[in-house]
């Protein structure tokens, strides 16, 4: 049961993190279809930093240089869809999509460099870190607490705060309601779209962190995030672009992924005999039900996907 | 002003040209980029590194070797024809088709299931995957049109539960000893694609099938059906704005459900004419989506969403994509293709900008040109 609690909690911190950074790109009238592969390079960012800086640093010092690691990749990563979206009105979706792929891509082909060059036989995509990770956690009992959690609450209380409660939230949310009016009082829209698509690449990088850390010490970087960004977006898609119902939304597909790692440890679940291959489809085919459900009176923000011109009306 | 720059004016105006212009400049910068990458990770051998990614079979020294690796990359370009007209029919109905990866899967399952447990011949198999894929195809539109369920979302979805359930479905008819599916060739000859005497062309290469024809024509059939009917034009109409169709008395949800359905038919295709050759057999332990779905949303595009563009940005597409398999593995990893069609995907989304960019220095130069003339007259 403790197993189960953990595993959902570190999930969904994944998801809240991920989904939240969705949320700031979409408020600000950007689809990000490429959070997925934004996740993958914030990822080897971070497992990057954690391969190459010394096992003996003090926790504190590793897990600020580890999270500001992939932060930083997240953000320039995410750059690509910024210019390309806000400055050369590109289709949203493509490039998300060109995301996606690029992302596992150079992930692979970086990673793979790096092994061969330690040791020829080495062609795996893999990077351990199974010393470094253990920064991040702090034993409560049975609990293995990660620090990533109470990071991911914070993140979730303050993105309320700046979405709801400041200047620069409410007009990013100008942007992606009405950018022409927006940009009638005085707000300039490309900047705060720069801003939006910023945040999503850094929260989506240091989701990719969270996930990889998550339960394993090595990382196959040929797998990707398994679909996590597009989960993250479902889990927004649900939570209505609010964050607090992002929170309770993370919450509930994080249990169900959750199931799939600690379902044996369950005798009722066992009894059942279904196979663990419908466990790994339970949290997909649970967020296309949810979706079926809530996007008929989806609350998107109105201008998101359309590249702002400003000569239109 | 004389006639001949009048006529390259006009030319490079043409919408097609600009289109071609585009994709090949989009192809130049991602292979230089990957060109870069190359050198990044080792300077001493970028050079013969893509080499080897362009020449793909003339790696080879011997003409009939390399005839026989044209003819293999060539089959799996079919496959991958097949999964871009998927994306590309989807695209001109307005929407994105990034599941054409998971149809591709479940087509895949659906023959091979068929053809080893059941054992049908070739073209109930081929049957199979089409319908199987055309399905799942039809449950992303059927999302869209009925609940509003953001296509790519609900596609992304659908591509996980098909990669799981097929490796479910697939388990059960695989080898004993690997986790390979059964070879066709040994447990069903008869769900072998005929190879109608193009093997012969290829070197004895029995790979190459009837499924090679049968993707270029299935290409001229999209072509026809999209330009030349009026279900075509329909369809456009839907994706362009579905409240105007609407109003026009069309059905805009049928049209929806009905252009998932063929578009997923056509994914299913291509798994079908891929592994009904025998040259691959399913690995039911994949934790990775194939990424043939994938590459087909890279070739839709660099084609410049035409039917006929398709098989050429297709063959391109497959032909580095198999060219990274020869690079030096000592130092790179055939991943570097899959880099270059990923930057290709990313730079295609520019094309449009290109475009208006090249018509407005276009409009830019005329005016130009009429102001020196009309001075000149006056002198």
């Amino acid at each position: 049961m403790v197993l189960l609690i953990q595993y959902t909690l570190i999930f969904a911190s994944v998801l809240v993190l991920v989904a939240l950074g969705g949320c700031f790109s979409e408020h600000s009238g950007v689809i990000n279809i490429g959070l997925e592969g934004i996740m993958v390079m914030g990822a080897l960012g971070g497992a990057l930093a954690m391969k190459f800086l010394p096992e003996t640093l003090a926790a504190p010092l590793m897990i600020l240089l580890v999270i500001l690691s992939s932060v930083v990749i997240g953000m320039i990563f995410s750059l690509l869809l910024g210019v390309a979206a806000i400055r050369f009105n590109a289709d949203q979706t493509l490039v998300g999509t060109a995301l996606n792929l690029l992302g596992p891509a150079i992930a692979v082909v970086l990673v793979r460099a790096i092994n061969s060059a330690e040791s020829a036989d080495n062609v795996s995509s893999a990077v351990s870190y199974g010393q470094e990770k253990k920064a991040f956690l702090a034993n409560i009992g049975d609990f293995e607490f990660n620090w990533f959690m109470l990071i991911a609450f914070l993140v979730l209380i303050a993105s309320y705060i700046v979405l709801y409660k400041t200047k620069f939230g409410l007009r990013l949310c100008a942007c992606g309601e009405h950018p022409q009016a927006a940009d009638s009082v005085g707000i300039n829209v490309y900047k705060m779209r720069y801003a939006g698509v910023l945040i999503s690449g850094a929260l989506g990088g240091l989701g990719g962190l969270v996930y990889i850390t998550a339960g394993v010490s090595e990382w196959k970087f040929e797998n990707g995030v398994a679909g996590f960004g597009f989960l993250a977006l479902a889990v927004m898609i649900f939570g209505q672009w609010k964050p607090v119902n992002i929170g309770l939304a993370a919450l509930l597909f994080g249990l169900f992924r959750a199931l799939s790692n600690v379902y044996t440890g369950f005798d009722a679940l066992v009894a059942l005999q279904i196979p663990s291959t419908v466990y790994n489809m339970l949290p997909y085919i649970i967020s296309l039900i949810v979706l079926v459900f809530v996007s008929k009176k989806s609350r998107a923000p109105k201008a998101e996907g359309i590249p702002y011109d400003k000569g239109q009306r | 002003m004389n006639s001949e720059s009048k006529k390259r004016e006009s030319l490079l105006r043409n919408s097609g040209l600009q289109t071609i212009i585009g994709s090949l400049l989009c192809i130049v910068v991602g292979l230089l980029i990957g060109y870069i990458v190359l050198l990044i990770i080792n300077p001493s051998g970028a050079g013969s590194a893509i080499s080897a990614i362009l020449k793909n079979f003339l790696y080879y020294p011997s003409a009939a070797a390399s005839m026989k690796y044209f003819g293999t990359t060539l089959v799996k370009a079919s496959a991958l024809l097949m999964c871009s007209l998927s994306v590309l029919f989807a695209w001109k109905v307005g929407l994105f088709n990034i599941g054409a990866a998971g149809q591709y899967v479940i087509g895949a399952g659906a023959c091979l299931y068929c053809g080893i447990k059941f054992g049908l011949p070739w073209y109930l198999c081929l049957i199979a995957a089409i319908v199987a894929a055309a399905i799942v195809g039809g449950i992303s539109g059927a999302l869209k049109a009925y609940f509003n369920v953001n296509e790519v979302i609900s596609c992304i979805m659908l591509n996980w539960i098909g990669l799981y359930s097929v490796n479910m479905l697939l388990a059960k008819v695989k080898e004993q000893s690997t986790p390979y599916t059964k070879p066709l060739s040994s447990v069903n000859k008869s769900a072998l694609l005929p190879n109608a005497g193009l093997d012969k062309i290829f070197t004895n290469n029995q790979f190459v099938t009837i499924g090679l024809p049968l993707a270029v024509i299935m290409a001229i059939l999209v072509w026809i059906v999209l330009e030349k009917t009026k279900f075509g034009y329909e369809l456009k109409a839907t994706g362009m704005n579905k409240h105007a169709a609407k109003y026009c008395g069309m059905k805009e949800k049928r049209n929806i459900i009905i252009t998932m359905v063929i578009s997923g038919g056509l994914a299913g295709l291509g798994a079908g004419i891929f592994y009904l050759t025998g040259i691959e057999q399913w690995m039911v332990q994949q934790t990775s989506i194939p990424g043939m779905g994938f590459n087909g949303i890279a070739a839709a595009f660099l084609g410049g969403s035409n039917p006929i563009g398709v098989i050429f940005s297709s063959y391109f597409i497959q032909h580095i994509t198999s060219g990274g398999t020869y690079v030096d593995k000592t130092v790179y990893c055939s991943q570097i293709s899959d880099l270059i069609s990923a930057f290709i995907i990313y730079l295609c989304g520019f094309v449009l900008f290109f475009k208006m960019w090249l018509n407005r220095f276009l409009d830019k130069r005329d005016e130009k040109q009429a102001a020196r003339e009309v001075k000149g007259g006056k002198a």
